[in-house]
Formats: C-alpha cells, sequence, structure tokens
C-alpha cells in the first residue's frame, strides 16, 4: 500500500525531491496528501468509466432495438421478401402484406406536416430570438410554445376529431371534394401544430446566439432589420433552423396516436391529400394486440423495421445537409 | 493494490458491458416476449387468486360478476382485458388460467397448444348495423345482401332502389354512404365480418373474415367509440357497433333480416333467441346468421377457454376444483348480471352445452364436477 501510494506520489507529484528531503511530519503530511489526490485521480476514473458505460448503452440499446426488430420480423421477410416495401395490399386474411400503402401515408403526412409547420416555426423563433426576447409577452409565448410540445398526443388527437375534422370537413365541401373530414390534410395539420415547438425553440435559442457585433457590423452600415434578417441571421443560424426542423420532422414520423384518431386507418392507396391513410406507427397501434397469425405479428414488425430505418435514413440525409451547411 | 483496483474496475465494466449484451439477445431471441413478460406477474401473484386474460368485449360483465362472486364466495379473480389474441397466446403459455375469446380458436392456434383446450360459451353480444341519417325517422331495415354490397362498395347512395325495396315509405335521401369499420383488430369485426361472409359469396372470396380484414371501402375508428363517433359526425355514416354500446350511447340501428325472413331489432331477446338452436358437443359455433326464426343474424356466443386435464405445472386439485366452480357459477347465477349491462344472457341450449364442457374437464384423468 505505502510503496504504491508513494510510487504513486512520485510519478504524480510535481516536486518529488520534497518528500526525500523533508521532515517526518513533512512527510505525514505529503502522504495525506498523496492519499488524497490517489482518492481523486480513483474517482475521476469510475467518473470517466461510468460515462462510458452510460454512452455505450446507448449504443447498444439502438443496436438492440435494432437487432430485435429484423429478428422478430426474420419470418415475414423470408416469406414476403423485398416486395413488402412497394407491394400494395395489406390483407391479414389471406396473410398478404404490402406496407406501401403505410409508408406513403406516414411519408406524406410528416412531409405535409412540416411545409405547413415551417412557416409558423421560423416566424415564432425569430420573433422570439430577435425582436422581443424579454419581457412578459415574449415569455408568455416561449412558455406557450413549450407547452404545446408537453401536451399528450391523445388530446391533439380528440382536439382534432371534435374540433379540427368539423372545419375540415365543410372546408371539403365547400371546394367540392368528398366531405369526409379525417384523412391525410387533417392528420397533417393536426401533426404541424404538434411539431411547431421543436423548430421554433431550437432556432429561436440559435438566434439568440449570433454574435452582436456581426448585426451591429450590418446596421452599422445602413441595413434595416428585415436586411439583418436576411443576410446575417438566417445564414448564420441556418444549419441549426435545420437541425431544429429535423428534429420535428423525426417527431412527425413517429406520431401514432393523434394520427390514429384522425387518418380515417383505410390500407387503400391515398389518391389526394384528402383522402383518408394510414401511417405505419398507427397500423402498429392498431393490430398488434389482435395479430393472431405469425406472419401477421412478424409483418407488424417488419413494419417497425421500416419505420425505424425510414427515420435514421432521413437523420442520415438530414446531417450531410446540416454538415455541409456549417462547412460553407 | 492501485493496479489490482484498476483491474476489478475494468472487468466489471467488461462484465456489466456483456450482462448488457446478453440481455439484449435474450430479449430477441424469445419469441412470445409479451406473454413472457407476463408470466412472471401471473405467477407471482397470490396464490388465491384465479387468473384469465382475453376479451375486452367481456370485461364489464366480467368485472361485475367476479366483484359478486368474490363478496359470496371469496374468490379473487384477475381478469387482464388484453384482447381475445393475446388472453388465448397467454393461455397457450399457460400464463393464465382461462383465457376469454370472441371467437372460437382456430386451426393455426390449436396447433400452437401443448394440450387440449375446451371451450364454454360464457355471454353471447350482438353487432348492430348504426347509421347517421337525420332525415329519417323510421328505423331502416337492411337485407344482408345490401349490407353486403354497401360494406363491398357496390351501393353508394342512400336512395339506392335496393335499399329503398326494403324500406318502402319511408323517403331515403341522397346523401353518399360513407363506411365506419374497425381499424383495430377486433372481436366485433370478426363477428361481423363472419357474418357478411356467410350472407355474401362475393365478400367471402374478395375480403373474407377475420380480427382484422383488407376493407374495400371506408374509413376506420379505433374501438367502438372511434367507430360511433365516425357514425355521429359524418352524415350519411354507416357502421358496426357492439350492441351494448349503441344501446348506452343512444345510437340509430338498424333491423336486420335473419335467415327465417325477419327483420329483426337487435335486444337483449333476440340475441339470446339467436342461440336457441342445436348447440355442437365443442360448442365452438357461430351463431351468425342463426336459424333461430326470432334469433338477430349478428350475434355470437363469447368463450372461456381452459384446459381440458386441469393437472399441468403445478396446479393443484383445490387450485383445478376452484377454476371449474367459478365458471359453473359464471353461466349459471352469473348470468343474472349480463341484461343491466347490455350482455344478452344464455340461452338454456347454451347452459346445457356449458354443463356438458364443464363435467368432461379432469384432474388426474378424473372429472372435477361429479
Amino acid at each position: 500500500m505505502d510503496t504504491s501510494v508513494e510510487n504513486g506520489m512520485i510519478t504524480r507529484s510535481d516536486s518529488p525531491l520534497r518528500v526525500i528531503n523533508s521532515s517526518p511530519e513533512a512527510i505525514a503530511k505529503s502522504k495525506a496528501r498523496a492519499r488524497r489526490s490517489f482518492r481523486q485521480i480513483r474517482t475521476e476514473n469510475i467518473f470517466k468509466r461510468s460515462l462510458m458505460i452510460m454512452g455505450l448503452l446507448m449504443i447498444v440499446l439502438v443496436l438492440g432495438i435494432c437487432l430485435t426488430l429484423a429478428w422478430q420480423s426474420r419470418l415475414s421477410i423470408s416469406s414476403l421478401g423485398p416486395k413488402y416495401l412497394w407491394s400494395k395490399v395489406w390483407d391479414p386474411v389471406q396473410d398478404i402484406y404490402g406496407a406501401w400503402p403505410f409508408l406513403l401515408g406516414t411519408l406524406l403526412t410528416s412531409f405535409l406536416a412540416l411545409i405547413i409547420s415551417i412557416p409558423f416555426s421560423i416566424s415564432v423563433a425569430i420573433f422570439l430570438g430577435e425582436y422581443h426576447p424579454k419581457g412578459w409577452l415574449p415569455n408568455f409565448l416561449k412558455n406557450a410554445v413549450e407547452l404545446i410540445a408537453a401536451v399528450p398526443s391523445v388530446i391533439y388527437g380528440f382536439w382534432g376529431l371534435a374540433v379540427l375534422v368539423p372545419i375540415v370537413r365543410s372546408f371539403e365541401s365547400g371546394i367540392g371534394v368528398t366531405p369526409v373530414g379525417v384523412g391525410i390534410f387533417s392528420s397533417s395539420l393536426i401533426l404541424a401544430v404538434m411539431i411547431i415547438p421543436y423548430a421554433a425553440s431550437l432556432g429561436r435559442s440559435m438566434i439568440s446566439l449570433v454574435p452582436s457585433h456581426l448585426k451591429e457590423a450590418a446596421y452599422g452600415l445602413g441595413a434595416t432589420r428585415w436586411e439583418v434578417i436576411r443576410s446575417v441571421i438566417l445564414p448564420y443560424t441556418k444549419s441549426g433552423l435545420f437541425a431544429g426542423i429535423l428534429l420535428s420532422l423525426g417527431r412527425a414520423l413517429g406520431e401514432t396516436m393523434a394520427v390514429t384518431m384522425v387518418i380515417g386507418n383505410t390500407s387503400l392507396i391515398p389518391k389526394s391529400i384528402f383522402a383518408p391513410g394510414n401511417t405505419m406507427a398507427s397500423v402498429i397501434a392498431n393490430e398488434f394486440t389482435e395479430a393472431d397469425k405469425p406472419v401477421y405479428l412478424s409483418a407488424l414488425i417488419e413494419l417497425g423495421l421500416v419505420l425505424f430505418l425510414v427515420t435514421v435514413v432521413i437523420n442520415l440525409i438530414g446531417k450531410k445537409i446540416i454538415d455541409r451547411f456549417t462547412n460553407e | 493494490m492501485k493496479q489490482n483496483s484498476f483491474k476489478i474496475h475494468r472487468t466489471l465494466a467488461a462484465g456489466a458491458f456483456f450482462a448488457i449484451i446478453s440481455m439484449s439477445l435474450v430479449s430477441c431471441g424469445g419469441g412470445g416476449s409479451t406473454s413472457g413478460a407476463d408470466s412472471t406477474a401471473a405467477a407471482g401473484s397470490s396464490d388465491n387468486m384465479i387468473t384469465g386474460a382475453g376479451s375486452s368485449f367481456d370485461n364489464p360483465l366480467f368485472s361485475k360478476q367476479f366483484s359478486e362472486y368474490d363478496k359470496a364466495n371469496n374468490q379473487k379473480i384477475n381478469y387482464q382485458s388484453v384482447g381475445s389474441g393475446a388472453g388465448i397466446s397467454q393461455l397457450t403459455a399457460k400464463t393464465v388460467e382461462f383465457g376469454a375469446s370472441d371467437a372460437p380458436m382456430n386451426g393455426k392456434q390449436d396447433s400452437a397448444l401443448s394440450a387440449p383446450v375446451v371451450h364454454i360459451p360464457i355471454t353471447e353480444g350482438a353487432v348492430v348495423i348504426s347509421y347517421n341519417l337525420p332525415e329519417v325517422k323510421d328505423t331502416l331495415k337492411i337485407t344482408p345482401a345490401v349490407l353486403a354490397d354497401i360494406f363491398l362498395g357496390k351501393i353508394t347512395k342512400w336512395n339506392d332502389p335496393k335499399i329503398a325495396a326494403d324500406n318502402k315509405g319511408v323517403k331515403l335521401p341522397a346523401t353518399t354512404i360513407t363506411v365506419a369499420h374497425r381499424s383495430d383488430g377486433s372481436g366485433t369485426s370478426n363477428i361481423f365480418t363472419t357474418y357478411l361472409s356467410k350472407v355474401s359469396e362475393e365478400w367471402n372470396t374478395k375480403v373474407g373474415k377475420g380480427s382484422s380484414v383488407n376493407w374495400p371501402v371506408g374509413l376506420g375508428g379505433k374501438g367502438n367509440e372511434g367507430v360511433a363517433g365516425l357514425v355521429k359526425q359524418t352524415p350519411g355514416a354507416i357502421g358496426y357497433i357492439e350492441l351494448a354500446y349503441a344501446v348506452q350511447n343512444n345510437m340509430a340501428y338498424a333491423k336486420v333480416q335473419n335467415k327465417a325472413g325477419n327483420f329483426i331489432t337487435p335486444s337483449i331477446a333476440s340475441v339470446t333467441a339467436a342461440a336457441n338452436i342445436q348447440i355442437p358437443a365443442d360448442t365452438k359455433v357461430s351463431l351468425t346468421n342463426t336459424d333461430a326464426a326470432d334469433g338477430y343474424p349478428i350475434s355470437s356466443f363469447s368463450w372461456v377457454i381452459i384446459y381440458k386435464e386441469q393437472k399441468y405445472g403445478d396446479r393443484t386439485l383445490d387450485r383445478a376444483t376452484r377454476l371449474v366452480k367459478l365458471l359453473q357459477w359464471m353461466i349459471h347465477d352469473g348470468q343474472q348480471y349480463s341484461s343491466a349491462l347490455t350482455y344478452a344472457p344464455l340461452s338454456p341450449a347454451a347452459v346445457s352445452a356449458g354443463d356438458a364442457v364443464l363435467k368432461s374437464v379432469t384432474y388426474d384423468g378424473k372429472p372435477i364436477l361429479q
């Protein structure tokens, strides 16, 4: 013990000579210090290791989920093959499973929701980040936006079914399409509301981080506020804004409950954005409990795998785009 | 010492890492992971508790029956309303003592069993055809052919001559028909599609029967409340809902023509009447399109399923007896709680068939009931 402590100290202390040349009290004192620094080193190591374990745990978790999904869907992968992805019929009675209508439904609702939400989220971000960073109204607005993210999705579903769907129905009869109310369009509207906070809060913090000397320089050159936003703030923060949009897209892709309640849940391919459809997440939620055949269950799990991979691919593409923004 | 302690850390970290990996592998390997997770819960529950799982349709009735049974006989029953299919897989995995299902077990489910099971009819339910036509005050009459054509998407307007032919004197609007169906897999859909498959050859070949099918037209709603919501909100909508739900929510529902040619209003009495037919010994009979002249045609039994040989695992005779006694009570005294909850009581034919099945249940080869 002692030798190892002294070894530790000799190697790590900044003045090892003092130990050799000092009085007994000084030796005892420095031994105590050595013990303390040994304890410190140990704490450091434990901390570092636990951080590493937590990090590794995340990787194991993601790989574990992916492997589990792949393993459990092996039955449907082997019996249905890759045409699972593009065949259009989902018929549990005859064991014919094609994910295309749901893949299409997921992508349609998510991207439509994204397009609807972007103007709102960017405006909120600019308003809160640049025009009114402080004060009671911006604070209130900020909390309200954050609250939107905190509301459980089933409540959006109820609200959508009770309020939004009738409005959409009368809108549909106004423009002359079959007035069903529920469908891709209603789900996209609900999703758009739900995903605004993600892009808005990230965008707001990005905009408030723009160095003031840049803005001041632009103002000094006689730029108006709009010109500063357009040619300083937006270019400076575009990777952050895009990351926020990507985050909200991820949320839209996986949203289940609210979408299930307003999308109309049909396995037919949607003919227009007002037609009913279905998404992968809501098919899984709907049919999982009563999937009474092994291939059926396996096909549903494969749907989960496809959703997982779609999310991964979209995230990877997003990361590439962000990288390009940042490198410019 | 210091080096030792580092070594220990390293082994600990490595050990934890491998433990995690092996855990994730184990979870990958388990096929029926849901039932596996439940097994500990069911087995770990107190020794006196009878455990069951399955049909959510049965759940309100079972809750009432079980609480009354507990008051009288001091016997707790833990029932998980997880859906018929999940109930059957839990019974197959022997994590529950009885399963409850709105459909008898099919060939594939049977082949997964390790030992034979018996079906005991426990209550009767019905599926009603609800519609939203504010202009129409009279109760609509629907024939099986029209119903199938509507759900196949062949009849698309309410004033179609085929509908009008059965409803003389009723002024039908020219509204477009919006079909509403269940989006979640359910016993209700199973009963309804089984009925349509029986009455329409085209439905049988094009769509077929099952708890989830590929609907040719229409919107899907989750649960009875989802379909009811779509029907209530959409003018011109038609959908199928459980009788109890439709009655409790004052929904309009149609009279359906049965095999004998009579238009029958769905009610507790007409559903019970549907089961007044010759019931086979295994009780696995579908009441849809019943032969009974005053029976509502879209009716069905709901079954409790148990193993025929009750000696399995570490089950005692006492435990098996308590289970069979409970089921015997449910098909006799327990039926009195049905009507108040809008369940149809079992017909006399169904009760005697259930009795015969319960008598055939054995423990170690000997019948449990004398």
